[in-house]
């Protein structure tokens, strides 16, 4: 069950699907998923290429643990290249998509082209097949879950699907899964709607056991892995309780929340939107926003919120749809929809994220846009005129009719829909965009956390903290405390970050694991499962492979140095408040130590001698 | 005392290790179309729920079976399938009003919890205690058997 | 206490366990009727297709099972029944006497009227004897018409197929199983024999058989046969009632019932194929021959034999089968009911059709092909008349989420919202 060893070649274009083995040289290079997905892209796909070109390619893929008993082994990526970044892009999700395309018999679904008419790929058992989506085409990705579930008559069926914000193209539209989990960043899903692929339905009941290597050895290292997730504050308390939401306070407090697009670096309004705050009993109602915390698959954490809104709440009144309960805001959503643009309204943020898993866009981005849209409103840049509405920095009304027109492509939504970068460019402001390759930050400020700073600048596919999450050192003490101004060692750090999380997403298991687990903790298990040799050193050597990888494919895209480096505001404009204050980015100091402990040159290309050692 | 399991959908968080685990140890396979245990989402009511046989008293697959493959285990009191002898009629699955017995194409047989001699694997691997297997005074099994046995209920959540 | 019980199918050997451990020290016996231990017609079509030996059809695999439940197999036709007297006439010996008397006699295949029915080389499927020729008459490439479609004739054809039959069915009516499933479920399950090969003539009869050399001609009118090496008879079946006749027992199209399953003379009971007891769902009285009901009444007519009333809750009608490895059930009123609505949803490429029924928010009815999850639950809706409240509409929208509506709406510690 580690590797199915069978890959699904789905042609757009000639409307074909044909399986081929899977490359078994390039698993033991690369383990799997994130890995393995990028290396069938960069082999194939010319780093120049328009990511909304038929030649682009976009890669459904699960690790050698997606669908196993090791705790939250329900990972599935999707690699392509981004249209939000021009840069590789891998958004990972949980949910029960993953699992069940491995059961179906896939590691890997290769959409090459684009189809000339609305369809989605069926996949039952081992069969394949191009469905036409003519009537599916328009709909919500709630909608189209539902109505795929019917026409087949199977509940069970999981679907990956794109919303309406895929098809017209927003530059951060995400593949939602099973309601309300995505892959979320960088506009996967908009290359999947430029390919005319509106989902991905797949239903697995076969028999056939892709063999573990070693069985027992397998169940005995999942089970004492569940045992250090269960054990630990973070991993067996504090996530099943509050959810990523755990962190808002506690970033806030530390003066590293982002504010008002990063104007300020705390929130007065975060107690409101906090993950206590979802378990508060409301006046309204006397319910809490949070009805229950629920899982992916195969997770043993649970970190997952399922919130109900306020049915009296402005947002949904008269809207029954989204009066049940759905995925309820995370952190960085929580953060995106509200600190970012000065929102403390709850259920105002619950009815956006809502809005985002029903038609497929990453609140991180769409929030952030608004973020800067507000702040080129305030300049006086951007007028009621332009925009349809006052947009005041706070306003809810503004972001959540944003979040509507934008799901639509609608009035000024076409504008968030292009994300921060080019809203700022075009009005003439590009300081005012809060991105790193053109893709918006997340919920933590990089002068306030100085190794976050570096891991943004550094991500390869643009602003992200979900590939190397310095949080951890620098809040969290884990693996050990770091002073988060200090920048000594922060480059190594991160380092070592960056490579284990490219394994953690090879694997097929979520990031959040590794609150409580170390390498000493996962290399077992995926040693149990994996035929060969899996030693902790070899796994540092994958993941180091592929982060370089990546690189070589970002550098082959065009990007540079220069693209390794945060807006001016973080580099220049004092944090203004809490304990932080007066820090600004030092990035400078830590980005050629980092080159330096990467084996790349002043320039950020690998050495001969790296490329060399790695094999890329 | 006989034990049985016990069900708890206010702890379960729809993570489906138990599932996992049945089906791997009657299949060797973590492929959770095989489990005899399935958790039902209830999306907008965010709620999961564990729900398999409870080795109801009347028996109804044991009794519809037309070619006696369906036993009762003395110790566990379990219904438990003779899948040599089973036939692929699929009688037992249309007898059984709780829907917890169920054709399985690949075998050519039918499948149904067992409580796996008695050590149920499913509780073993259930995370946070929502699948428990305990005397059964415990379970609140007769409570629920005696609800699916009456007519003309109306439910709860309508 | 002597116990008799007519019959040894299904009905018959549960009646007889469920009289032993009611009833330690009855005298139960069994009249067995074919020459055979009691076995079990639905395992047949799995010795046609060869997955068992004639053993695996039996109902009891360990035939000292019966010794050592003191339970008296006899073999031996009840031709009549005295009920004055309480015996049970064999034809020779002193017949066997009763305190109670279960009838299970089952059904038998009706018989087609049309000249040449008798010739050899007409065949049909029932019993052991018939699965035995079967066998030995079907070899690759041998030419088999079948007249019929029915549940009998579904559930077989995979086993002459696998057998190398070249086979043809005769339709009468425009529709395969139509006492179980709709048209539309039966034109599914129609296309689904011809994906595999088997020629379907619908809304054909045949006038005649003739022999034809060392064949069959098969006369189908307008100048139109075919030629068969045997013709495989499968219309439907009839109960075994005729040695009741003047015994006093009220016969309708069966045996008439109470709810206790007692007939209309005290002390004589019926259970299975041959009773006619009243329809869970609708009230009206009726023959049910399936299995499961076959089962249930052995034992409720059993537990009334031995002294403890028990009431019948009602048959059910429901029914599954499985055609070329195409599983169709088909459950309660699915035809509908005057002022009920219906849903239907069907995916014709891959022969998946639900078909659901409603009584205002009740659940009365279902046809289901190729969906295979959780049927069981079709039954505990329908048979237990749940208010589905809600979930009504649901199902109306989205028929396959029929299981998660039963763990809902059934189950109080999961449906308390």
């Amino acid at each position: 069950m580690a590797w199915t060893r069978n890959v699904l070649r789905v042609n757009l274009s000639a409307g074909t699907c044909t399986p081929e083995p899977l490359n078994m040289t390039w698993a033991q290079d690369y383990l799997g998923q994130r890995g393995l997905a990028t290396k069938y892209f960069v082999s194939e796909v010319d780093p120049k290429v328009d990511p909304f070109a038929p030649e682009n390619e976009l890669i459904f893929v699960t690790g050698p643990l997606t669908g196993t008993m090791a705790s939250t082994g329900g990972r599935y990526s999707v690699v392509t290249k981004g249209p939000l970044t021009g840069a590789i892009a891998c958004s990972n999700s949980g949910g029960y998509f993953g699992a069940e395309l491995k059961f179906a018999g896939w590691d890997m679904l290769i959409f090459e082209g684009a189809s000339p008419k609305p369809v989605y790929l069926l996949l039952i058992d081992g069969k394949a097949e191009l469905v036409d989506a003519g009537s599916l085409w328009g709909k919500t990705v709630w909608e189209t879950e539902e109505e795929i579930k019917k026409v087949h008559q199977d509940p069970q069926i999981r679907v990956a699907a794109i919303g309406r914000a895929g098809e017209i193209g927003v530059l951060y539209a995400g593949i939602v899964n099973d309601l309300h989990r995505a892959a979320g960043r960088s506009g996967v899903g908009a290359v999947m709607g430029s390919k005319n692929l509106k989902a991905v339905a797949v239903r697995g009941t076969r028999t056939d056991s892709y063999p573990l290597a070693n069985p027992k050895a397998f169940l005995a290292a999942t089970e004492a892995a569940k045992k250090v997730l269960a054990a630990n504050g973070v991993t067996g308390q504090g996530l099943p309780t509050y959810g990523t939401q755990v962190l808002m306070n506690v970033i806030n407090e530390l003066g590293a929340l982002p504010t008002r697009n990063h104007r300020d670096i705390q929130f007065e309004g975060a107690g409101d939107i906090s993950g206590e705050a979802m378990h508060r009993k409301r006046p309204t109602d006397g319910k809490a926003n949070l009805v229950t915390n629920g899982a992916c698959f195969g997770c043993t954490i649970a970190c997952g919120r399922i919130s109900r809104m306020d049915p009296g709440h402005f947002t949904v009144k008269d809207k029954p749809q989204y009066q049940g309960a759905s995925g309820g805001v995370e952190y960085e959503a929580a953060w995106a929809l509200g600190a970012a643009n000065g929102v403390n309204d709850l259920e105002a943020l619950t009815y956006a994220n809502f809005l985002c898993n029903e038609h497929g866009f990453d609140p991180i981005s769409f929030g952030a846009t608004v973020g800067a849209a507000m702040e080129l409103y305030d300049l006086g840049i951007l007028t009621k005129d332009e925009v349809g509405f006052e947009l005041p920095f706070g306003s809810t009304e503004a972001m959540v009719k944003l979040a509507e027109l934008t799901a639509r492509g609608e009035g000024f939504g076409k504008e968030i829909g292009m994300g921060s970068r080019r809203l700022c460019a075009k009005y003439g402001r590009p300081d005012l965009s809060m991105t790193v390759k053109g893709q918006e930050f997340p919920a933590y400020d990089g002068r306030g956390l100085q190794g976050m700073g570096l891991a943004y600048a550094t991500s390869n596919r643009g602003a992200c903290h979900l590939r190397g999450y310095m949080v951890s050192p620098e809040v969290l003490g884990i693996p050990v405390k770091m002073d988060p101004q200090a920048t000594e060692g922060k480059a190594a750090m991160l380092k070592a970050f960056q490579d284990l999380t490219a394994v953690v997403d090879s694997a097929g298991i979520c990031l959040f694991t590794t609150f409580a687990w170390g390498l000493a903790d996962i290399q077992p298990q995926i040693q149990a499962a994996c035929e060969g040799d899996w030693s902790p050193e070899r796994l540092l050597l994958v993941g180091e492979r592929i982060w370089n990888m990546e690189r070589e494919f970002n550098l082959a895209a065009g990007l540079t140095k220069k693209d390794d480096c945060l807006p001016p505001r973080l580099m220049k404009e004092e944090a203004k408040t809490g304990p932080q204050k007066g820090a600004v980015s030092k990035l400078d100091v830590m980005l050629p130590e980092y080159y330096e402990v990467r084996g790349w040159t002043a320039e950020g290309v690998p050495t001969a001698g790296t490329r060399a050692r790695l094999g890329v | 005392m006989q034990k049985s399991l016990h069900l708890d959908p206010n702890k379960c968080t729809g993570c489906l290790q138990c599932e996992m685990a049945c089906a791997w140890e009657k299949y060797e396979t973590f492929t959770i179309a095989k489990s005899r245990i399935k958790v039902f989402t209830f999306h907008h009511e965010g709620r999961f729920v564990p729900y398999t046989c409870t080795q109801c008293d009347e028996a109804w697959c044991l009794i519809a079976c037309p070619v006696d493959a369906i036993k009762l285990d003395p110790v566990t009191g379990a219904k438990i399938v003779l899948e040599p002898t089973c036939v692929g009629c699929k009688v037992c699955t249309i007898a059984c009003p709780f829907g917890t017995i169920n054709y399985v194409a690949q075998t050519g047989k039918v499948q149904k919890c067992d409580l796996c001699d008695g050590d149920p694997a499913c509780a073993k691997a259930c995370p946070t205690g929502a699948i428990t297997y305990v005397d059964a005074d415990w379970t609140g099994l007769g409570k629920m058997r005696a609800w699916a046995g009456k007519t003309d209920t109306t439910a709860a959540t309508a | 206490m002597r116990h008799v019980i007519i019959g040894s199918g299904p009905a018959g050997v549960i009646a007889a366990e469920t009289l032993r451990k009611a009833d330690p020290a009855a005298e139960i016996t069994v009249l067995c009727g074919e020459g055979e231990p009691p076995y079990a017609r639905m395992a047949i079509p799995y010795l046609l297709k060869g997955d068992i030996d004639e053993a695996g059809t039996f109902i009891r695999k360990d035939q000292d099972h019966y010794g050592r439940m003191r339970i008296g197999l006899v073999e031996g036709r009840a031709l009549a029944v005295d009920t004055a007297a309480r015996v049970v006439d064999l034809g020779d010996g002193p017949g066997l006497p009763w305190d109670r008397l279960l009838v299970a006699t089952g059904s038998r295949p009706s018989r087609e009227k049309i000249p040449g029915i008798d010739l050899p080389g007409v065949r049909t499927c029932w019993t052991l004897e018939d699965a035995r020729a079967l066998l030995a008459g079907i070899r690759p490439g041998t030419r088999v018409v079948q007249m019929g479609a029915g549940f009998v004739g579904c559930i077989i054809m995979e086993g002459l197929l696998a057998r190398g039959a070249d086979l043809t069915i005769l339709v009468r009516s425009g529709y395969m199983v139509r006492r179980m499933m709709n048209p539309t479920a039966s034109g599914l399950i129609r296309r689904w024999c011809e994906s595999k090969g088997v020629k379907i003539l619908t809304r054909t009869q045949p006038l005649a058989l003739s022999a034809n050399g060392g064949a069959l001609k098969v006369d189908l009118g307008e100048g139109r046969s075919l030629d068969a090496d045997l013709y495989l008879s499968v219309v439907g079946v009839d109960p075994n009632l005729e040695f009741l006749a003047g015994s006093g027992v009220e016969i309708g199209q069966g045996v008439v019932v109470d709810a206790n399953l007692q007939s209309s003379v005290p002390g004589v009971y019926a259970a299975g194929d041959v009773a006619e007891s009243p329809d869970v769902v609708t009230g009206k009285r009726q023959l049910n021959a399936i299995q499961p009901n076959a089962a249930e009444q052995g034992r409720t007519a059993a537990l009334n034999m031995a002294g403890h009333p028990t009431r019948f809750k009602g048959s059910f009608v429901f029914n599954v089968l499985t055609t070329l490895g195409l599983a169709a059930s088909s459950f309660g009123e699915w035809q509908g009911v005057p002022g009920g609505e219906s849903t239907e949803v069907l995916d014709e490429s891959r022969f998946r059709y639900l078909n659901l029924q409603f009584d205002g928010d009740r659940l009365v009815g279902a046809n289901c092909v190729g969906f295979g999850d959780h049927v069981g639950a079709f039954r505990g809706l329908i048979e237990g008349r749940r208010r589905l409240g809600a979930w009504k509409r649901r199902l109306m929208d989205d028929p396959a989420r029929v299981m998660q509506a039963y763990v809902e709406t059934a189950v109080p510690a999961c449906g308390a919202g």
